[in-house]
């Protein structure tokens, strides 16, 4: 029983821990073939709104539709369609590249999982270190080969927590290149990142978020950088002259 | 249902893989086991000698102490690598990963016995061999009433403060019917005259404890390990 | 329900200022005379301390599957409830085992059931407090599990000794003695009742100020 979708929207979601509200009223949307950044500062909520797309934690009020279904609508089915990229990259360190894929590859159920592993590996750029235990990579390594785990069953929505983390330039640039490889093949790619030059040329369009709200985004600017630092001062200005209101992902 | 059983074996399996890798737990776990029975050897003494009739009640201590550090580091490891959100986004029927685990903790737990009953047998002059299919009955169905329910419960604390400390007070409680069913069948089999009757008793209750709490780990396993 | 609050209140002052000049009148009993009257109160707790516990496995249950914090919140007033008359219990027992038997203990089916059930909901105490964000259904599991666990623990305890059912420790009861163990029975009901109504309120009105506290932030 196979699911898919090709529309991502977010409706009204919160989420609370106890008297902390990590979401506030977020509401968004995505479609097929697009790079969506979600940017802020530490703590603004980026990782809970990725935990909940990924259908690990479940909003306290609002919903998530893939396509016209929730999360619980949908089913297992569902996760089939998603990948994560988390901050810790899920690999077993005791295990090889190849066995850390091969792994993922069977639990997820793929077919010729031999071949897709193979694939994976070539584009990793790991051929030649398939068989050595995943203890002994650089960080830039295992991040190459967490992400092909991430694609290994070709998710329709990519989500990425920090990806460009301990990469160095040339490692950040491919990873940059495949994102955009993914997003012309139809994958919706949202990217939380605090590396505002490697989004520069990456993201369609940019959602801002701030203590757990949508910030309303500036209007174009020149720069990423810019539109981002304009983004938050507005905001910051908003909030000292009254009361902020939520407001709606930014468009490119 | 195959693809249940398909998804626990896989994991089973690269449980036993990792584990091979380094044999950290499986070691350390063993020998604490043994380190126990010395202890319990030292300590429960009858003029100056092990008291023999405690034979049955240290394998079981031993194995619940040995089985809840096991559970302890093998979680410890998969929250390590954070591999359980990992392991949790796959399209499978959760609670098959809840089954692969077990099967994990059951060999690991295996290898432990294998070297306790000879190792206590020896010590305490326990013949452990007089009804070996009730005694092989007793520990298979003990093991797996202990170890369903600590795999649950290490599973759901592993994102939990104390955890340490909480996984012995939650588990403990539970278990005590594992342990009373475990010692008083062993003790039934080591008598000059093994009561068989007896032990099979105690087997056959052991086998309802067995069920019910499967099954309660199996439905409460989804809902525990997920944040709603 | 919080109507009634009062009125039972007020029935329950008047009840237990009764309740011991009831029990003063009834018979006593052959061999323990005036020590088994503690039994008018010793059983009323256990049985209100094994209802709790079903009260709280069975709220902690529909939290688990049906998400509801209030089922949550009755599980938790449940579970304290189980504790308290739990330690009537178990302080009332040996004082009157004491007398009766000689020992402070005994490990018949009963007393091992009600030690454990104890030591359970201690336990689930215990992870609600310590178990960091999301204890709530850490505990939910103890209860459940512990609730399960009941019947096996008072049959394994039953055959420890024997194949033979051990012989139960507790008297059966003389027929002067049937009114006034119904009247404390039903004392000891209503007392539960309104404590576990008034502790589920606190958690309630506790859950509506976190609640306001989010509508805050707005």
């Amino acid at each position: 029983m196979s699911f898919d979708f090709d529309r991502l929207v977010v409706d009204d979601v919160s989420r609370h821990f106890g008297r902390r509200k990590a979401l506030n009223r977020v509401s968004l949307s995505c479609t097929a073939g697009e790079i969506v950044g979600l940017l802020g500062p530490n703590g603004a909520g980026k990782s809970t709104l990725l935990s909940i797309l990924s259908t690990l934690v479940a909003p306290s009020t609002g919903q998530v539709r893939y396509g016209d279904r929730t999360a619980q609508q949908a089913g297992p089915a569902l996760r089939a369609r998603l990948g994560l990229l988390g901050h810790d990259l899920y690999l077993y360190p005791e295990l090889t590249a190849r066995e850390n894929l091969q792994f993922f590859a069977r639990l997820f159920g793929l077919p010729q999982a031999s071949n897709l592993v193979d694939d994976a590996l070539t584009h990793a750029n790991l051929a030649d270190r398939a068989d050595d235990v995943v203890s002994g990579f650089s960080r830039g390594m295992r991040q190459r080969l967490a992400l092909e785990r991430a694609l290994l069953h070709q998710p329709r929505l990519l989500l990425l927590d920090e990806p460009f983390t301990g990469l160095d330039d040339g490692s950040g640039q491919a990873l940059v290149a495949r994102l955009k490889g993914l997003r012309d093949r139809g994958c919706i790619v949202i990217v939380a990142t605090h590396d505002l030059d490697l989004a520069e040329g990456l993201l369609d369009r940019l959602a801002v978020l701030r203590d757990g709200r949508l910030l309303p985004v500036a209007a174009s600017s020149a720069s990423l950088r810019d539109r981002y630092r304009d983004t938050i001062q507005a905001a910051a200005a908003g909030a000292s002259t009254g009361r902020g209101r939520h407001g709606q992902g930014g468009a490119s | 249902m195959t693809d249940f059983l398909r998804v626990a074996w896989i994991v089973m399996r690269k449980d036993l893989t990792v584990e091979m890798r380094s044999r950290e737990i499986v070691y350390t776990t063993v020998f604490f086991a043994a380190s126990c029975v010395l202890v319990f050897a030292f300590a429960l003494v009858r003029e100056g000698r092990p008291l023999e009739d405690a034979a049955a009640g240290i394998l079981w201590i031993a194995i619940a102490f040995a089985g809840t550090l096991g559970l302890g580091r093998t979680f410890e490891r998969e929250r390590h690598t954070e591999t359980l959100r990992a392991l949790m986004l796959a399209p499978s029927d959760r609670p098959a990963i809840y089954v692969g685990k077990l099967l994990g903790m059951l060999a690991l737990l295996a290898v432990v016995e294998a070297v306790l009953v000879p190792l206590v047998g020896i010590m305490f002059h326990a013949s452990f061999l007089a009804s070996p299919l009730l005694m092989l009955a007793l520990l298979v169905t003990g093991t797996i009433g202990f170890a369903s329910v600590g795999t649950l419960f290490a599973a759901m604390l592993v994102r939990a403060r104390s955890r340490d400390v909480l996984l012995p007070v939650l588990l403990y409680p539970i278990t005590i019917p594992v342990i009373i069913a475990g010692v008083r069948g062993t003790a039934a089999l080591l008598q000059a005259t093994p009561d068989e009757p007896m032990a099979r008793f105690w087997v056959s209750l052991l086998v309802f404890f067995d069920v019910v709490f499967v099954t309660l780990s199996l439905w409460t396993f989804e809902p525990l390990m997920t944040e709603s | 329900m919080t109507r009634f609050l009062t009125p039972l209140a007020f029935l329950l002052m008047v009840l237990f200022a009764a309740a011991p000049v009831v029990v003063a009148y009834t018979p006593f009993e052959q061999t323990m005379g005036l020590v088994q009257k503690i039994f008018y109160f010793h059983v009323p707790s256990a049985m209100m301390m094994f209802i709790s516990a079903f009260v709280c496995g069975i709220a902690s249950a529909v939290f688990l599957f049906r998400k509801s914090a209030q089922a949550d919140r009755l599980a938790l007033a449940a579970g304290e409830l189980v504790v308290t008359f739990g330690l009537i219990v178990m302080t009332t027992g040996p004082l009157w085992g004491r007398k009766a038997w000689g020992v402070w203990w005994q490990w018949d089916a009963k007393l091992t059931s009600a030690l454990l059930l104890w030591m359970i909901f201690i336990a689930y105490l215990l992870v609600r407090r310590f178990g960091g964000p999301g204890a709530e259904k850490l505990g939910a599991a103890m209860a459940i599990f512990g609730m399960a666990n009941v019947p096996f623990v008072y049959v394994a305890s039953m055959y420890w000794r024997t194949l033979h059912p051990a012989p139960t420790v507790v008297p059966s009861l003389q027929p002067g003695m049937r009114g006034p163990f119904w009247f404390c029975v039903a004392s000891f009901a209503m007392l539960y009742v309104l404590l576990l109504t008034l502790r589920r309120r606190i958690e309630d009105q506790q859950a509506s100020v976190e609640e306001l506290y989010l509508a805050l932030e707005d």
